[in-house]
């Protein structure tokens, strides 16, 4: 047994036994919880270790440990556990962030209810990120990702009696599970095509080259290449998972969980698995090239530029990090679509530190926030998120502050001593290398606009007076909480300096990929430099320069509005209002669309009863065209049941359902006389059921032409058409004996039934002694009559049917 | 080893169960309860008995076969025998019809007799059903299922119940009825009711009587659609599901249903693969209607307002799933000499029967729930809920898992089913996998949109639900053995597989 499985388990355990029991404790909770993350960064520790200090060569796992887990087929799954470079950077990142935030939410959760239920959810949401990062096959993958999916519902749905923020949750997860679908069809086409999803085989060579010569069927000759789609699909899961450009609606719904989950979530959990699946996936999108190649980096650019822009209106702090992330994720993805694949993992990582500060940077200001606005006890309408209502924070928070400050450099990309900066410029290169101005140039903007609206944040919340009471009587936050932002603020602006641990890294991660020597253009380079300090430059001097005043519009707003751009403004604040789109078509479509199903099924005579009604409705008209008078009294039964169905039909105007009801209350009254007189009415009765059914089917029919019902019914009325001509031919001596088993056999049935009524009814009292006692009182329940009734009708047409069967074999044989 | 006729004993301990209880005087309703449930436990460890020999033995092969003639002259004998097909079946039949009993001995409290004797004479139908291997005994125990299920919805159903078990009656009767002319017509042909030799005999084989073949075929369709409730014959479903008793639901939805899914791959697909191919690949029939069961179903599910009836439709959309499998595999027909393709529809049809499995645990669980509820709440309709999560999280923790499995998350026993199928459906007949993969994200929106957010999250109406009480420790008892079978196949699904994966392998070396 490899270390490497103990990773994702501890934080497992931990959800399990949180989640049984231990919830009812905080103490105990929070001890379960952040010593099983503890372990589990010991353990990534060892294993990263490991993996760094003897040279490793190519692009090899490092380790790889594989065990049985099912049959199916031919072919064992093996479940595995994989650490090659990727996974190396990325058990050094995450349970250190996982770490941190864990520790930071223990002071920030303190007064929360559900303080147990979130360490559960947060630690199921730490071992599936950290499951995902060491599997080994795309099913274990798969199997995390949903997991993730689920830790971003349950923890926006810890606030369950606010209906803004459920919600939200509710969406977070549909539109992942979107992405999820793609994938599981990716997945799919994927083990079909090749019959493995471990990374070692499917990303063998071998195998893609076997999968571009693959294609799949579809309708009428036409056919889908299996390379492409397989990537296309897999993308669609990056889209929704990274909150790429028209999926990234969930992650500004994500926002609502508590502050330590959105940092795991954007940071290095949900969020970044999807650039992960798309580094992990990179040979296939190596061997696809051309087209698949564009439309990931159309995605990827858009988003950066998007994201980019929306984050520079937003007034909640929750939404310019997460539109900021939306924006990063997009910079990765473009790094990985132009084949800059270390450049994108490296990003991946910066990211996740300055990223995870920020937001539990953030996260320190809004919890002073509120606690000062419980202690004032200002109105309900106060939003504690609101840049607005902030201002002059850096003398109350000096700690957060200074963290804050480094977070903003490092994601800004500040020369030379950030981490963000070396991933930034070899993105930027990357897409210098692709001779397509308009890529670099929409990077570049987006990496302008990045540092301007860090910039701007970072002027509103600290710099200035504060602009609302609450904001004046800020408290730092507690030990618990500032000692994490220190550590991260330490590792965004240490990890950079210099380039040596980014030259490592590149070494480390690119052997087998890049080949080459890391090399600088001076284009890129410069270009890189000017729209990182040009934006914090810019942004400093709109927002710094004369802080912002209580009451007094925000600066951009009202530039904007000067320009006659209002408009333009409240669409970058809305996200284009992308979301209320999507309720208007997606969300209202689909319940409309599911009413309509619903009423239809409600509405719409039922298919198969309807099918076989029709059935006897056709054998009816068939029979009473020999007329009355033909072969014998089983002929005739049939006919007068066709003459109860022309009766039948001027009475029925009632709806189907009522119909159905009715016509069984009428049934069971035929049937209490059955017993006396019953050879005539239970007929009657019987044709009277079939008749009526018929006549629901054929307006059924006329309704839906073209349904599958119709052709069935004609399908059906031409057999039965068939068999009654072949009755015809019968010869009555050859019937009449078998009419009158029928009708013996009815008759025995009809009097052993009212000898059971009779018995049911007077002895309904004790009876242990007789069996046929026994089997009354057992049969009491049952005599309403109409079941009874029912029964028996059921007896007599099966019996006609076999019987109606049996002669027809008997002459087909004969 | 086993040296007694285990298969007869299973399927007679109920009868044996059900006779007892008809000689217990009615006043004396514990012993009824105990007897009962007693004999439905005794059923339960043979069904595990079973399980185990067929894993060690080898599933791939009958097992434990007992042949004895019944009606000679027309070769109707009693043959049963059990393969890693049936096995998983009958232990989901015995498990469900414990726990139904178990958990019916605190609700049911009229008729109590009567209760008891049906519930184990439908044990007995179904465990039949799944251990025939001749049709006449198949149909005869198939008829046995079927009236007491009838019974227990027409008796001791909710308030619309008269007209759901006649209409579900109805329904079925129709559909055995044109069973009941296929397998005539197979003897009719071939001469035998034994299900190995009559396929073996190719019935209707040829061009000549291609005709027959599509009616006999459509004959077994038609009584296994209804019975699964594909989509045009699905509408009994709804009201039969909703009006039965909480364990009557349990067994309609949990193992009734199944009978139609076993019946395809069992009967339809061994006596008739090319027509079944024929109607999967050139006319395309069977396949649009399991996708059309599983879009409309979703779509459906989310326009429903009571909780019992939005389970019931829920079944459509699974079952859909089902036959989703099934068609994939009898694509395959005529392919089956290449180890590739044989390996793609063996996990189609595995996956298909471990859909089957696996639906019977979540919607048994499902149903149990939705009684607890109306046992405590006193309604079903969702608007009337909201916030119960504060007030019985217990319930809401088991909720959540066994919504969870029904919409499929991975790590849930409900994943492996959809999953296995998707990949066989996308290796042979990807349009409708492709169309069929939007009933997941409908599965999730209905689930938690509807059960998870009407009843459990918003604001708590204090004064309206302040009283209700959490699960009690028998509704726990109830509940944890599924959500254990949920959980443990959800991460780990080798035991049930392997046996799913032999038998289904077997069944498909022997299609043409």
């Amino acid at each position: 047994m490899h270390l490497t499985w103990l990773i994702p388990l501890f934080p497992f355990l931990a959800f399990v036994a949180i989640t049984l029991g231990a919830h009812r404790d905080k103490m105990t909770s929070r001890r379960l919880a952040v010593g099983a993350i503890v372990v589990s960064f010991v353990l990534a520790q060892v294993i990263f270790w490991k993996a760094v200090l003897p040279p490793v060569s190519g692009g090899d796992a490092v380790f790889e440990s594989v065990v049985g887990w099912f049959l199916i087929g031919t072919a064992v799954f093996r479940a595995s556990v994989w650490v090659d470079p990727l996974t190396a950077v990325m058990l050094f990142t995450v349970p250190l962030v996982c770490l941190l935030a864990f520790v930071y939410g223990a002071g920030y959760m303190r007064e929360d209810p559900r303080y147990g239920h979130f360490f559960a959810h947060l630690s199921l949401l730490a071992a599936g990120t950290l499951g995902l990062i060491v599997s080994g096959n795309l099913l274990m993958l798969f199997l995390c990702w949903e997991t993730l999916g689920l830790c971003s519902y349950l923890l926006i749905g810890l606030r369950f009696d606010d209906e803004a923020v459920y919600r939200a949750g509710l969406r977070a997860f549909l539109v992942t599970k979107v992405g999820d679908v793609f994938l599981l069809l990716g997945l799919c086409l994927l083990y079909a095509a090749t019959g493995s999803l471990a990374y070692d085989d499917v990303f063998s060579a071998g195998t893609l080259a076997r999968l571009a010569r693959t294609s799949f069927p579809l309708i009428g000759g036409l056919s889908l290449p299996a390379l492409p789609t397989i990537a296309l699909l897999i993308f669609g899961a990056v889209v929704s998972q990274a909150a790429q450009f028209p999926l990234h609606v969930w992650l500004l719904d994500a926002v609502e969980g508590p502050t330590p989950a959105s940092a795991i979530i954007q940071a290095v959990a949900t969020a970044p698995a999807g650039v992960y699946l798309m580094a992990r996936c990179s040979p296939l999108y190596t061997a696809v090239g051309g087209e698949v190649q564009t439309v990931t980096m159309a995605f990827g650019v858009f988003t950066a530029l998007f994201g980019a822009l929306t984050a520079i209106a937003q007034d909640d702090v929750r939404r310019v990090l997460a539109c900021s992330t939306i924006s990063q994720l997009g910079y990765a993805v473009a790094a990985l679509s132009a084949g800059a694949y270390v450049a994108g993992v490296f990003h991946l990582v910066t990211h996740a530190f300055s990223k995870s500060l920020l937001i539990l940077g953030m996260g320190s200001v809004t919890h002073g926030m509120k606690h000062s606005l419980l202690s004032q006890g200002e109105g309900v309408l106060f939003e504690p998120h609101d840049v607005k209502n902030m201002g002059g924070l850096a003398r109350w928070q000096p700690v957060t502050c200074l963290a804050f400050v480094a977070g903003t450099l490092s994601l800004s990309g500040f020369p030379l001593f950030t981490t963000g900066f070396w991933s930034q410029e070899r993105i930027l290169e990357a897409a210098y290398e692709t001779h397509h101005p308009a890529i670099f140039w929409a990077l570049a903007v987006a990496a302008g606009l990045t540092a301007f609206y860090a910039a701007r944040l970072l002027c509103l919340v600290f710099l200035g007076r504060p602009r609302s009471e609450v904001a004046a009587s800020v408290q730092e936050s507690e030990r618990s909480m500032t000692a994490p932002l220190v550590v991260l603020a330490v590792l965004a602006v240490c990890l950079g300096w210099g380039g040596v641990l980014p030259d490592w890294f590149y070494r480390f991660v690119g052997d087998g990929y890049a080949a080459g020597a890391v090399y600088f253009t001076w284009q890129p380079l410069t270009i890189s430099t000017v729209s990182a300090l040009g934006g914090l430059l810019v942004g400093y001097l709109a927002y710094g320069r004369r802080p912002l005043r209580a009451g007094q519009m925000e600066r951009l707003e009202a530039g904007m509005r000067r320009i006659r751009l209002g408009r333009l403004y409240d669409a970058l604040r809305h996200c284009f209002y992308l979301d209320r789109f999507y309720q208007a078509t997606f969300v209202r479509g689909t319940v409309a669309l599911a009413h309509t199903c619903a009423d239809f099924d409600r509405r719409v005579p039922d298919g198969a009863i309807g099918f076989a009604a029709g059935a006897g409705h056709a054998a009816a008209q068939a029979a009473s065209r020999f007329g009355e008078a033909a072969i014998d009294r089983a002929v005739s039964l049939v006919a007068r049941a066709g003459r109860a169905a022309v009766r039948a039909v001027d009475r029925f105007d009632e709806a189907v359902a009522k119909g159905a009801v009715n016509l069984t209350s009428k049934v069971g009254q035929a049937a209490a006389q059955a017993a006396v007189r019953f050879d005539e009415t239970a007929v009657d009765g019987a044709a009277n059921f079939i008749a009526r059914m018929g006549q629901v089917t054929s307006q059924a029919a006329d309704r839906f032409d073209a349904l599958v019902i119709d052709r069935a019914v004609s399908l059906t009325g031409r057999a039965l058409w068939v068999l009654s001509e072949l009755s015809a031919l019968l010869d009555p001596r050859v019937l009449t004996p078998l009419a009158n088993v029928v009708g013996y056999a009815a008759r025995t049935l009809s009097s052993a039934s009212g000898l059971f009524d009779t018995r049911v009814v007077d002895g309904a009292v004790e009876g242990v002694g007789s069996a046929v006692r026994a089997g009354g009182r057992f049969i009491r329940p049952i005599q309403t009559g109409r079941v009874q009734n029912y029964i028996l009708i059921a007896f007599i047409s099966i019996l006609v049917l076999v019987a109606m069967y049996f002669t027809m074999v008997y002459f087909a044989w004969w | 080893m086993i040296y007694y006729p285990i298969l007869s004993a299973i399927i007679f301990t109920p009868l044996v169960g059900a006779l007892l209880i008809l000689v217990i005087p009615r006043e004396s309703v514990k012993t009824i309860r105990r007897v009962g449930t007693a004999f439905a436990c005794v059923t339960l460890i043979l069904a595990v008995i079973i399980w185990v020999e067929v894993t060690r033995i080898g599933a791939g092969e009958t097992q434990f076969e007992e042949l004895y003639p019944w009606i000679p002259t027309f070769g109707v004998s009693f043959h049963v025998g059990v393969d890693g097909l049936s096995a998983p079946l009958i232990l989901l039949t015995a498990l469900l019809t414990t726990l139904g009993l178990f958990y019916s001995a605190r609700t049911i409290k009229e008729r109590v007799k009567e209760y008891y004797l049906l519930f184990l004479l439908l044990e007995m139908g179904l465990c039949g059903v799944f251990l025939s291997l001749n049709l006449v005994q198949f149909y005869v125990f198939w008829g046995l299922g079927m009236v007491p299920m009838f019974l227990i919805i027409g008796v001791w159903g909710g308030e619309r119940r008269e007209h759901a078990a006649i209409k579900y009656f109805i329904y079925t009767l129709l559909g055995s009825m044109a069973m009941l002319l296929a397998i005539l017509g197979v003897y009719v042909q071939t001469g035998t009711f034994e299900i190995g030799e009559a396929a073996a005999a190719r019935p209707f084989h040829g061009a000549e009587q291609w005709t027959w073949a599509c009616l006999a075929f459509w004959g077994l369709f038609i009584g296994f659609a209804v019975k699964m409730a594909s989509f045009p014959f699905h509408s009994w479903l709804p009201d039969a599901h909703t009006e039965a008793p909480t364990a009557g639901s349990v067994m309609a939805a949990g193992i009734l249903l199944k009978l139609g899914g076993y019946g395809l791959i069992r009967v339809a697909l061994p006596l008739f693969p090319e027509v079944f191919r024929h109607f999967v690949v050139d006319v395309p029939v069977i396949p649009i209607l399991a996708v059309i069961s599983i879009v409309y179903g979703a779509l459906v599910c989310m326009a429903q307002w009571d909780l019992k009836r939005l389970i019931a439709y829920s079944s459509v959309v699974h079952m859909g799933y089902v036959s989703l499998g099934v068609c994939a595999a009898a694509a395959s027909v005529g392919m089956l000499d290449s180890q590739e393709v044989l390996n793609l529809a063996t996990t189609g049809l595995s996956g298909a029967a471990m859909q089957m499995f696996a639906h019977g645990i979540i919607i048994g669980g499902l149903f149990f729930l939705a009684g607890i509820l109306y046992e405590h709440a006193h309604t079903r309709d969702l608007k009337a809920f909201g916030g119960l999560a504060r007030q019985i999280p217990y319930y809401y923790g088991i909720m959540l898992v066994a919504c969870l499995a029904g919409l499929g998350l991975p790590g849930l026993c409900g994943f492996w089913g959809e999953f296995f199928v998707l990949r066989g459906a996308v290796g042979f007949i990807p349009p409708y996998a492709f169309v069929g993969v939007l009933g997941i994200v409908f599965a999730a929106a209905y689930t938690l949109w509807k059960i998870v957010q009407h009843i459990f999250l918003g604001q708590f109406d204090r004064r309206k639900w302040g009283r209700l009480r959490d699960m009690a420790w028998w509704e726990k008892v109830t509940m944890w053995p599924l959500v254990l079978v949920m959980v443990v196949f959800g991460f780990y699904p080798a035991p049930i597989l392997e046996l799913l994966n032999a038998a289904v392998m077997t069944l498909l070396k022997g299609l043409p």
